[in-house]
């Protein structure tokens, strides 16, 4: 089901946790809800849900007003951080509680209640498990059991609140594989909240950056970590490094020196720089980046090393190859391949 | 001898529970000595005095057409006035905990007075209150209602001691049920009632039953406030204690004493199977670990 958020704005005791947000979600997509600590990721996907009322604004389900829906109405499949699940419910009991409180009319019979619920258990991969409690799960599993209840419902939007932030990284990315696994099976329209860029990225068909209760930049992971619209958003998602430069003569300038960057057709006067560390080429001649080396440390295959520009004491990080001899105070002079310029604040 | 040596240290069972927290011994030790001394002696002592009848004499005193008239009439009200307490000591944490009301502060506090109030005041209060001339007894007398004075008037008594006991079980896990819990079980199409039934109350069942417990227990042991309200008739009103205190004033020390070893017998046995369906609960319920 399509779910379109429409000039959405939510206060809580007057303080805006979302400003006029509009987000159109396609039927069958997976989006992720990506951005900082407080920037209202939680409070966005509460009230696609109906578990919050918005100040002002609506959210439409097709083309009917979700507003006039009870959250009992929307068939929502919610996954909660913390699990939420039933403790004194067994696994079955749990997956089935959906389907077990639907009126009589719409309930299907115990036998195939039950049938449906053990086929889930088994998409989840817990097969065996049904007898046991809760408390008798490891986190990963209880997760899996979570989402085994959501989508029990046939829910129209399937809606996660950081899922797997509870998880250890090896199981995060394991469960990551699989949710995407399971989401092209079922092809359920997928929400989905995070704080990690990585897990953002790797999984989802489009991201929804969000900062400070706006959305800042909506697109496929690839045009997103490409062309970042903001600062914000090129400094959020992925490495950067931004320098304070001159735009003069439609060229780059760092302390009265061309760095030899075209300035394309920024305005003159004083602009951000942005280029992504591992996107610089070391050059020989003059019209360059020079710098000398701050700090030096290996990360992985590559060398990444922390370079004092100018006289100002600008520091930004460049990627070199792991054996590029460079040591401390060494002099090195590099040309960023790819770039963004951003008026200065 | 090797053999045994290399075994040893791999002992079948212990006392001793590794743990971080030193003073294992201590700490055991002390709570036995407190336990003799406060609650085990006085017990024995008790037992000890009562079976001083022999088998026989303790059946004949325990068996008193009185004696059982009156343990019925004490545990039957008792068990009544904790059924009453559970439902509207549920409803009342409830609504303190769950709404916001003006002078929701003021309500909490008063809860805790029959904590507080001596017994005897409770039961003077009471009895004017529920006696047939009095506010609440005269609009019950006309119809043929008596309170006062007969088995209703002690569940009254006793509903008002218990009170307290279940609401202050009950508060702090209802403060604690996941908010989550509620949310989820609305999002896949629970009505309101289907969550408090399916969803809040089994995650209260432990609370409650530890509360059903404590207002029981309470009910059985009351004397003061009821006496005042009873009527104390032999056979329909008049409690255990009361009658253990009118053997102490006949100095009949022992037929006082075989009462109240009943009393606490039956006492026992019923808290200890309200632990045990507890401990199970809790244990289904995946509380304690
Ligand atoms: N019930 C509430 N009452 C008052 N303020 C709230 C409430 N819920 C959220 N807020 C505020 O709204 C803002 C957005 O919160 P939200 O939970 O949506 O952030 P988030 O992006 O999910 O953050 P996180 O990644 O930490 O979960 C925060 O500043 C928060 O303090
Ligand atoms: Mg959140």
């Amino acid at each position: 089901m399509e779910v379109r958020v429409q000039n959405v704005r939510k206060e809580f005791d007057r303080f805006p946790a979302l400003h006029d947000v509009s987000l159109d979600i396609r039927s069958g997509e997976l989006i992720a809800l990506l951005g900082p600590s407080g920037s209202g990721k939680t409070t966005l996907l509460r009230l696609i849900a109906g578990l919050e009322t918005p100040t002002a604004g609506k959210v439409f389900f097709g083309d009917t007003d979700a507003s006039e829906k009870t959250v009992q109405e929307r068939n929502i499949g919610f996954v909660f951080q913390h699990y939420a699940l039933f403790r004194h419910m067994t696994i079955l009991e749990n997956i089935s509680f959906g389907l077990k409180v639907r009126p009589r009319s719409s309930r299907p019979p115990a036998g195939e209640i039950r049938r449906r619920a053990m086929e889930l258990l088994d998409l989840v991969q817990l097969s065996g498990l049904e007898k046991r409690y809760p408390n008798q799960l490891s986190g990963g599993q209880r997760q899996r059991v979570a989402l085994a209840r959501a989508l029990a419902i046939e829910p129209a939007v399937l809606l996660l609140d950081e899922p797997f932030g509870a998880l250890d990284a090896q199981v995060r990315r394991e469960l990551r594989k699989w949710l995407r696994e399971i989401h092209d099976r079922t092809g359920h329209t997928t929400v989905f909240v995070t704080h990690d860029q990585e897990e953002a990225l790797e999984l989802s068909d489009r991201l929804c950056v969000m900062s400070q209760g706006k959305i800042e930049q909506v697109g496929t992971p690839d045009s997103v970590y490409d062309h970042p619209t903001s600062p914000f958003v090129f400094g959020f998602i992925g490495e950067s490094s931004e320098l304070p430069v001159t735009v003069e003569n439609n060229e780059l300038w760092v302390g009265g020196r061309a760095i030899g960057v075209p300035a394309g057709d920024a305005q003159p006067g004083e602009a951000r720089l942005f280029f992504r560390p591992h996107d610089v080429e070391l050059v020989e001649h003059d019209a360059s980046l020079a710098g000398v080396v701050s700090t030096n440390r290996r990360v992985g295959g590559t060398r990444r090393v922390e370079l004092e520009i100018g006289g100002a004491g600008h520091l930004v990080e460049v990627d070199l190859p792991f054996d590029h001899p460079a040591g401390e105070k060494t002099r090195l002079a590099f040309r960023p391949r790819r770039w963004k310029l951003f008026p200065a604040v | 001898m090797s053999t045994v040596a290399s075994t040893a240290p791999r002992r079948a069972w212990s006392f001793r529970q590794p743990s971080v927290i030193p003073g294992f011994g201590l700490t055991l030790g002390f709570t036995l000595t407190y336990f003799s001394l406060i609650i085990l002696i006085p017990l024995i002592a008790l037992a000890v005095r009562s079976a001083g009848l022999g088998p026989e004499g303790f059946w004949k005193a325990a068996t008193d057409a009185r004696v059982l008239g009156s343990l019925r009439v004490s545990f039957v009200t008792a068990l009544i006035a904790a059924g009453v307490n559970v439902v509207f000591g549920t409803l009342i944490a409830w609504v303190l905990v769950r709404y916001r009301f003006p002078g929701r502060r003021i309500f909490d506090a008063i809860i805790d007075l029959p904590f507080a109030l001596p017994t005897a005041v409770a039961g003077i209060a009471l009895t004017a209150i529920y006696a047939p001339n009095g506010t609440v007894g005269s609009l019950f007398a006309p119809l043929g209602w008596r309170i006062a004075y007969t088995p209703a008037g002690i569940v009254i008594a006793m509903i008002f001691i218990g009170l307290p006991f279940v609401v202050r079980t009950i508060q702090p896990i209802l403060e604690e049920v996941s908010h989550e819990v509620e949310e989820a079980s609305a999002t896949l199409g629970a009505n309101r009632f289907q969550t408090i039934i399916h969803v809040i109350f089994p995650s209260l069942m432990p609370a409650i039953l530890t509360g059903f417990a404590l207002a029981f227990a309470r009910a059985v042991g009351e004397y003061g406030s009821i006496i005042f309200i009873a009527g104390n008739i032999p056979f329909v009103s008049e409690i255990a204690p009361l009658l253990i205190y009118i053997r102490l004033q006949e100095f009949n020390y022992v037929g006082a004493t075989v009462i109240a070893t009943v009393m606490l017998l039956i006492s026992f046995a019923l808290l200890l199977a309200i632990n045990l369906i507890q401990a199970w609960s809790r244990r289904r319920y995946g509380y304690g670990n």
